[in-house]
């Protein structure tokens, strides 16, 4: 392998999707909005900047119409940006030789789709042994491979049914399936589970995450649900209007949101649930009082939450048995209900 | 806000414009055709023989320079057009060996037969045995019966002759288009390229392309069989087109992700994902090659075709609607195993059908000795003279019986429609000035479409009058502007009236199917039987054949109104009057357009061939000039044909367009 271990799997720089006539013209990103709507072109993905680690679970997330699909496609070589590039492993996608980027996608890349894409004329098992039968693999290997995957996603049994006689829900554990059976290393999911209503949605999240506990794959997650991003996301990128307004984890995104753009998405947050004792701990003051017991700083505040709120004393913040600072009930209840952060927060613009 | 009130101005006075604009067009027309024929100089009627393009003759002059000594290299072209039939001789001649003649060797009356052809009761036997096996026993009764039909009404010899040449035909024709369709989907410069010959191939008249196929590969039915291709292939080509540009784009994404090269994305991907409207296509092309059938019999196919033609020459009504519907019994009996086989494949696999093995080879076996007792006791392939019987005389004695009964009811509703529609629209369109008609058309193209469209339509009529033909096209815009009135005043009616009522909009679907599956060269027996020949009995046919698109569109568009307007009408307390024409029929409007369009091209189509029974306008003229084998006659009154075809429907459809937008429904 060309790069070291933390070097990034996909990277892209400055990329841009303007569709319309003659768009290139306004890849210097000059031109108002205004301009661009007059001659037709519309601008997709503006000038995106990213590095995706290996192992990484990255989700870019946006509300409709602010470019995730089209960012995605471009990362995984659908379509050709209109100006930037994009590096797999340090190397330009779209400057790869036909046959080279055919055999990455066979056997890197996997895909699932928002509205799943299955061939309806293919049984469950041969929808999942489709990209191994594209890659001309024999038929009762392909078979057996795609068996395991079907029995991976819970749908043994289903093997001989046809897309139309499964639910939604069980239609895109076919996908989850079919972009699985090659063993990419590399994991693309466009709002895999938008089409699907919100309890079957919660099992699927928890079967990705089951999967990826197992099988440790470079995931980049698209969707327009903020829990969902929390449930999953090592790392969020938020998109507004085609551009990345802001990258990080969900706890900086919930702390220090850089707009009212990403604020409004962290609104409803559980907060309990995402931040840390680390995020809100203090140092603590000269006059300190007594502490009335320690909290390990990885844990989320729900998981101590009782114990802050039944006294008035302030609690350690440890790690490895070094104290990182303190917190207390006031500054825990200023975090949950979101009154403006005391200290670490900078001013949002 | 003064700004919506700026705006709304502009489209309250257009209309009120717009509204005078075709009434004085109107006044003018009448003002001309009203006015003495001396007023105007007489080359506005007829064109002086020498200003006349000599463009027949020159078509002539090449298609027989082609012919005699167009050559590639060493390659007379001619040699070429020899291979082409060469090589589809192949496969005609052994469907034919199979089902007809057998297998022979020797040539004309020295042919020696040393294996018969598929006796009756073995191609029952498989034909039911597939049926059964891919539609279940419904469908092998469906093709028992049908086949039992062939039989006892001795229609058996030529039906095969007929299904030997639709085996090989339609599959070419699926085939060839679906590689066209394909083309056309991985390049757009094909599909740019190839769009117009589509149009032309679907408007031009069968029998215009008939005779350079006559003289360029001769009598016989290997002719018949490149006619009907050419003539099957056009929809193919244009429901495989849409039917791949409607696989969804994620579809194609995840070929792409999974790694296909174009190959496999081609054939693991777009067509198996667009099958099922592919097999539209399908539908389409083994209907049209039956309907060719007896068109093709002109050049030499044989079989039902030839009966029918023959019958109507000889006014013979039982044998040519027993012919007839032995046509309409193989197009079904097709149709439907086309159709089962289809969804067949797609089910079969996991529910536990038994093993094709299994399945066939006793079937075949079976069949192999079926044949084998046809070899080894001749007189048993042939279907017992005592169980056959028809209805020819039956059918011939009762449309004597309605003549004699009727002769005078009959013969006074054809004089009377004849004096009081046919006759006067048929002065009036041979009184207009040409220039008067160009200047319309052109006006008409430029208000629908723009200039573009005004240029076209101008062109259009500059051509046919140049070409010298005119008058055959006033006759001809005369005989299907009346049918397609009186198509649309019937069928809109009964389309609003079927349209509300579920069960007999589905009986009046099953009729309308009827009709267009039924060659429409049946209609014309009938008809001629009780009216004799003349351009009234053309009417009926026409009218009868064209009458099915202006029916089904109208209540397509009136039941595809959206609910909630529907709702929201009956919330404001319509009546159910108010319901329909407030709004249910103009936003229908567009639809029933496009039923109309279809309603003049299929009326044009038939047109052509009602030129059997004595009409005298551009039909007769390509008929005509098959008959001479003139080809360079029957090319360009073909392709007048073809350009009112096209003018018609390129006005109507931007009219229908420019509908839709202003109801905001596209
Ligand atoms: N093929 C195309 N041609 C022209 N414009 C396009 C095309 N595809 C996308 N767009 C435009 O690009 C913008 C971004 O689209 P994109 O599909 O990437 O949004 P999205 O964030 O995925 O939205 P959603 O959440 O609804 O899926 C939209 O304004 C869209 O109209
Ligand atoms: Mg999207």
């Amino acid at each position: 392998m060309p790069s070291s271990a933390d070097a990034p799997v996909l990277a892209c720089r400055h990329v841009s999707k303007l569709y319309g006539h003659g768009a290139a013209r306004f890849l210097d990103g000059r031109a108002a909005p205004e301009e661009m709507a007059a001659a037709g072109v519309i601008p997709a993905v503006i000038d995106v900047n990213l590095a995706i680690g290996r192992g990484e679970t990255f989700v870019i997330m946006g509300l409709s119409g602010s470019g995730k699909s089209t960012l995605v496609r471009c990362l995984a070589g659908l379509i050709e940006p209109t100006g930037g590039e994009v590096l797999f492993e340090g190397r330009d996608l779209f400057a790869l030789p036909e046959r080279e980027l055919i055999q990455l996608r066979r056997h890197r890349m996997g895909m699932v789709f928002q509205h799943f894409a299955l061939l309806p004329h293919l049984t469950v098992l041969g929808n999942v042994a489709f990209p191994l039968d594209v890659q001309g693999m024999p038929k009762a290997q392909r078979e057996a491979r795609a068996r395991e995957m079907i029995e991976l996603v819970g749908l043994k049994g289903r093997e001989a049914y046809f897309p139309r006689e499964l639910s939604g829900g069980q239609q895109q554990r076919v996908g989850i399936a079919r972009s699985l059976a090659a063993d990419p290393e590399l994991w693309f999911l466009d709002e895999p589970f938008s089409a699907l209503d919100p309890l079957i949605r919660r099992e699927m999240q928890d079967e990705l995450k089951r999967l990826q506990a197992i099988l440790n794959k470079t995931i980049v997650f698209i969707t327009h649900d903020f829990d969902e991003a929390v449930r999953l996301a090592d790392r969020i990128a938020i998109m507004k209007d085609g551009r990345l307004v802001q990258v990080g984890t969900a706890e900086e995104l919930i702390l220090h949101p850089a707009s009212d753009y990403v604020r409004a998405f962290t609104r409803d947050a559980p907060r309990a649930k995402i931040l840390t004792a680390r995020a809100i701990l203090r140092t603590p003051g000269p006059d300190e009082a007594g502490i009335a017991g320690m909290v390990p700083a990885s844990t989320p505040i729900a998981g101590f939450a009782q114990q802050v709120e039944a006294t008035d004393k302030p609690f350690a913040v440890v790690e490895d048995g070094r104290i990182l600072g303190v917190i207390d009930r006031r500054a825990m209840m200023d975090v949950l209900v979101g009154r403006d952060l005391a200290g670490p927060a900078e001013p949002g613009p | 806000m003064s700004a919506p009130a700026l705006e709304a101005a502009p489209p309250l006075a257009r209309p009120r414009a717009a509204a005078l604009l075709w009434p004085v067009v109107g006044a003018i027309t009448a003002l001309l055709v009203l006015l003495p024929t001396s007023a105007l100089p007489g080359w506005m009627w007829k064109l002086p023989p020498s200003w006349k393009l000599p463009l027949a003759g020159e078509v002539s002059a090449f298609v027989k320079w082609l012919v005699d000594s167009a050559a590639l290299g060493p390659l007379a072209f001619i040699d070429l057009t020899r291979a082409i039939a060469w090589v589809l001789d192949w496969p005609l001649a052994l469907a034919r060996a199979l089902l007809v003649a057998g297998f022979t060797t020797g040539q004309g009356s020295q042919a020696v037969q040393w294996f018969p052809p598929l006796p009756w009761f073995a191609v029952v036997f498989l034909a039911v045995a597939l049926a059964a096996r891919v539609g279940g026993w419904r469908l092998a009764l469906l093709m028992g019966a049908g086949l039992g039909y062939l039989l006892v009404f001795g229609q058996w010899a030529s039906a095969m002759v007929t299904l030997a040449s639709v085996l090989v035909a339609a599959p070419l024709a699926v085939a060839g288009g679906l590689m066209v369709g394909i083309a056309c989907h991985r390049s757009p410069r094909a599909e740019k390229a190839i769009t117009p010959l589509l149009d032309l191939a679907q408007t031009v008249p069968v029998f215009a392309y008939l005779v350079p196929i006559l003289v360029l590969f001769g009598f016989g039915p290997v002719s018949a069989m490149i006619a009907t291709i050419l003539y099957a292939l056009p929809p193919m080509v244009r429901i495989a087109a849409a039917a791949f540009r409607a696989v969804p784009e994620e579809v194609v994404a995840l070929a792409r992700m999974s790694g296909c090269t174009r190959r496999q994305f081609t054939w693991k991907v777009l067509v198996p994902t667009a099958r099922p409207a592919l097999m539209l296509g399908v539908n389409q092309v083994i209907l049209l090659t039956l309907n060719m059938v007896i068109i093709a019999s002109m050049i030499g196919a044989g079989g039902l075709g030839y009966d029918v033609l023959t019958a109507l020459r000889r006014l013979a009504i039982g044998a040519g609607i027993e012919a007839g519907l032995a046509i309409t019994v193989l197009a079904i009996l097709l149709d439907r195993l086309a159709q089962a086989m289809a969804r067949a494949s797609e089910r079969g696999r996991h529910h536990g059908a038994r093993a094709p093995r299994r399945y066939w080879l006793p079937v075949l076996a079976v069949s192999a000795a079926l044949w084998l007792a046809a070899f080894l006791a001749p007189p048993l392939a042939t279907f017992p003279d005592s169980l056959q019987l028809s209805t020819a005389a039956w059918w011939d004695e009762w449309v004597r019986w309605i003549n004699i009964t009727f002769f005078d009811t009959l013969d006074a509703f054809k004089n009377a429609v004849l004096l009081n529609l046919l006759v006067p629209v048929k002065r009036f369109m041979l009184a207009l000035p040409w220039p008067w008609v160009a200047l319309v058309a052109a006006f008409a193209g430029w208000r629908a479409g723009g200039a573009g469209l005004a240029l076209g339509a101008l062109a259009g009529v500059l051509f046919i009058v140049f070409v010298g033909l005119w008058e055959y096209a006033a006759l001809t815009l005369y005989l299907c502007g009346v049918s397609v009135l009186v198509a649309v005043t019937l069928g809109v009616p009964i389309g609003i009236f079927a349209s509300g009522r579920e069960r007999l909009w589905r009986a009046v679907e099953v009729a309308i199917d009827t009709l267009q599956t039924l060659p429409s060269f049946v209609y014309l027996i009938p008809i001629v039987m009780l009216f004799r020949v003349g351009d009234f009995t053309a009417m009926i046919a026409i009218v009868l054949y064209a009458i099915a698109p202006a029916i089904r569109y109208t209540a397509h568009g009136l039941r595809g109104v959206p609910a909630p307007l529907v709702e929201a009408g009956i919330a404001n307390g319509c009546t159910r009057t108010q319901l329909l024409t407030r709004i249910k029929l103009p936003l229908a409007l567009p639809d029933m357009l496009l039923g109309v369009n279809q309603t003049i091209m299929l009326a044009l189509s038939m047109l052509v061939i009602t030129a059997l029974v004595g009409t005298r306008d551009l039909g007769q003229e390509v008929y005509s000039a098959l008959a001479k084998a003139d080809v360079g006659r029957g090319v360009v009154a073909g392709l007048c044909v073809a350009i009112i075809a096209m003018v018609a429907d390129r006005l109507i459809s931007a009219a229908a367009l420019r509908l839709k937008r202003r109801l905001g429904l596209s």
